[in-house]
């Protein structure tokens, strides 16, 4: 297992009886860009979480490079150090500084020196275009920004491998693409990266393998130019033409029963 | 606007005028009842009693230098006590392991149900009792902290945890991510939050453990030992005069009235932290 960057196999979640995910199996190779899509509740944040473990899989294992995470005797901490992760509510120590929101786990967590953290923090700053406002609380920034330092924060840990939770979902329409701007820069150096997103184009763009899912399981995996230019499955192409065009609705959905089935589709 | 001027003037006042009047009426009704306490009181009387400037005069210094003195002593110990070990309670409160939080619960239900002087007494005159030999490290100033301190650790436990929990759960999903451990996590990230959040109620505890400090006196105290309740009291039963009681309330306020305003400067500093 050791040469993927993550190997999933046979993973199921349920939460009680609701169960989010259904026998999913998946790698991701070093240096891909793999984009997540589906409608909300297909289980794509609760897959993405799943692989640093932040939710705790019902069965199935999952590896991230050599590490098993599902190992009960994993050092989970120490795994975690090497994926990073981005939150859609960009989750920032309101109470520290942006520096210092850089700073705190490189020395708490790596050890280094506060000299050497501060060097790595200013570098990755500079990557996502943040270098002025080192000396600023996170409430005195816009989300666009805040979310540019939260992955500044990940970059910091050196990680292997970065992980999105629909990064921009939170954002107002007009900030939304300085965050795109960092990952596609990301993207560029070759990080290995699986992001959450509604975001199309980006997807089409930067994605290596696009991976649509619908109630818990993996519908379409490919090229982007395939899942999202050429969709093959009925549910795929449903939810594309949705998201597309959402002035578009079919007179069909209109009919009380039709209109019914088409938000039961979206929230199923 | 054309609609309200061409309405016909119904009460011959518009709302306004009538808000204004009544609060006139109201302003009115205060100062009279104002007007008549003061003239009714016998001012000669009550200044004889509780004004009497020259028993005043004469607790000073030791007002300052033993009274008020102690009292901040006393507060300032439990207070580090309580809010050592309610914090220790907040955390065994939200532990997933059972036996903690069946422990704390007990402790917070119990040493918030009982009076401060009870738990005082205990302390002083039980854990002797049971444990012959036992000394308090400090003597009594082991003692005053934590007889009652026991008590305020249930209440900050209960307002600690609030704090704890009202840190959102990303905050420490987003620790965790970067490999924190849980207990760095807490300390690092979720604690220093919390903190803010609880200063206002903390505070409360604080001015509450001021007054509290008065029970000291069932530990039989010495007359350095005395804190301003006790000081006063003395006072009032040689001077057969209840003039220290006004000047032991207003020492009261003058400790109290600054916290407020040092808890006010403090959350105006974090406002922008949060």
């Amino acid at each position: 297992m050791a040469t993927h960057a993550i190997a999933i196999r046979n993973l199921s979640k349920a939460f009680g009886d609701n169960v989010v995910l259904r026998d999913i199996s998946m790698d991701i190779e070093p240096g891909q860009v793999v984009c997540v899509i589906g409608p909300s509740g297909s289980g794509k944040s609760t897959l993405l979480r799943c692989v640093n473990l932040l939710e705790q899989p019902t069965s199935g294992r999952i590896w991230v490079g050599a590490d098993e995470m599902t190992d009960p005797d994993v050092d989970i901490d120490k795994v975690r150090r090497r994926i990073g992760m981005v939150f859609q509510s960009f989750n920032l120590f309101p109470h520290l500084k942006v520096l210092d929101n850089l700073t705190i786990a490189q020395t708490k967590v790596l050890g280094r020196s506060m000299d050497e953290a501060k060097k790595v923090a200013r570098h990755n700053l500079e990557r996502v275009g943040m270098a002025d406002r080192e000396g600023a609380f996170p409430s005195q920034l816009s989300g666009g920004q805040q979310q540019r330092i939260a992955i500044a924060r990940s970059l910091s840990m050196d990680p292997e491998l970065m992980l999105f939770d629909e990064p921009t979902s939170a954002l107002d329409p007009e900030l939304v693409g300085e965050v795109l701007a960092v990952m596609k820069g990301l993207a560029a150096e070759g990080m290995t990266m699986m992001i959450v997103t509604h975001e199309m184009g980006f997807a089409r763009e930067v994605a290596d393998r696009v991976v649509f899912m619908d109630g818990g399981y993996v519908v379409e995996d490919g090229h982007p130019s395939r899942v999202i230019g050429d969709p093959q499955n009925p549910r795929t192409k449903s939810f594309l033409h949705r998201v597309l065009n959402p002035m578009v609705i079919e007179p069909e959905d209109m009919h009380p029963d039709g209109l019914r089935d088409a938000i039961s589709d979206l929230a199923p | 606007m054309t609609t309200t001027t061409a309405e016909p003037a119904r009460a011959g006042m518009s709302r306004r005028q009538r808000a204004r009047l009544t609060r006139g009426a109201q302003y009115a009704v205060g100062l009279l009842v104002i007007l008549f306490l003061a003239v009714k009181t016998d001012w000669k009387s009550f200044s004889d009693s509780f004004l009497r400037l020259d028993i005043a005069a004469s607790m000073w210094p030791r007002l300052l230098t033993e009274a008020i003195r102690n009292t901040l002593v006393y507060t300032l110990l439990a207070f580090a006590f309580g809010l050592a070990l309610g914090l220790l309670l907040a955390m065994m409160k939200l532990s997933s392991i059972g036996p903690y939080r069946w422990f704390a619960n007990g402790y917070i239900e119990l040493f918030r149900g009982l009076p401060s002087l009870v738990v005082l007494f205990m302390v002083a005159y039980g854990i002797p009792n049971a444990f012959p030999g036992f000394k308090f490290p400090g003597d009594f100033f082991g003692m005053v902290t934590v007889g009652l301190g026991l008590t305020a650790a249930a209440y900050m436990a209960e307002t600690i945890r609030a704090g704890i929990q009202a840190v959102p759960k990303g905050q420490m999903e987003a620790a965790r991510s970067l490999g924190m451990s849980r207990g760095r996590t807490m300390f690092s990230i979720v604690i220093p939050q919390a903190f803010r959040i609880v200063i206002p109620p903390l505070t409360n505890e604080l001015i509450l453990l001021v007054k509290d400090s008065s029970l000291v006196y069932v530990l039989g105290v010495s007359v350095a030992q005395y804190e301003l309740t006790k000081f006063g009291s003395t006072f009032l039963n040689t001077k057969a005069s209840p003039t220290p009681l006004i000047v032991v309330a207003l020492a009261y306020l003058a400790i109290t009235l600054p916290l407020s305003s040092l808890v006010r400067a403090l959350e105006k500093r974090f406002a922008q932290a949060r």
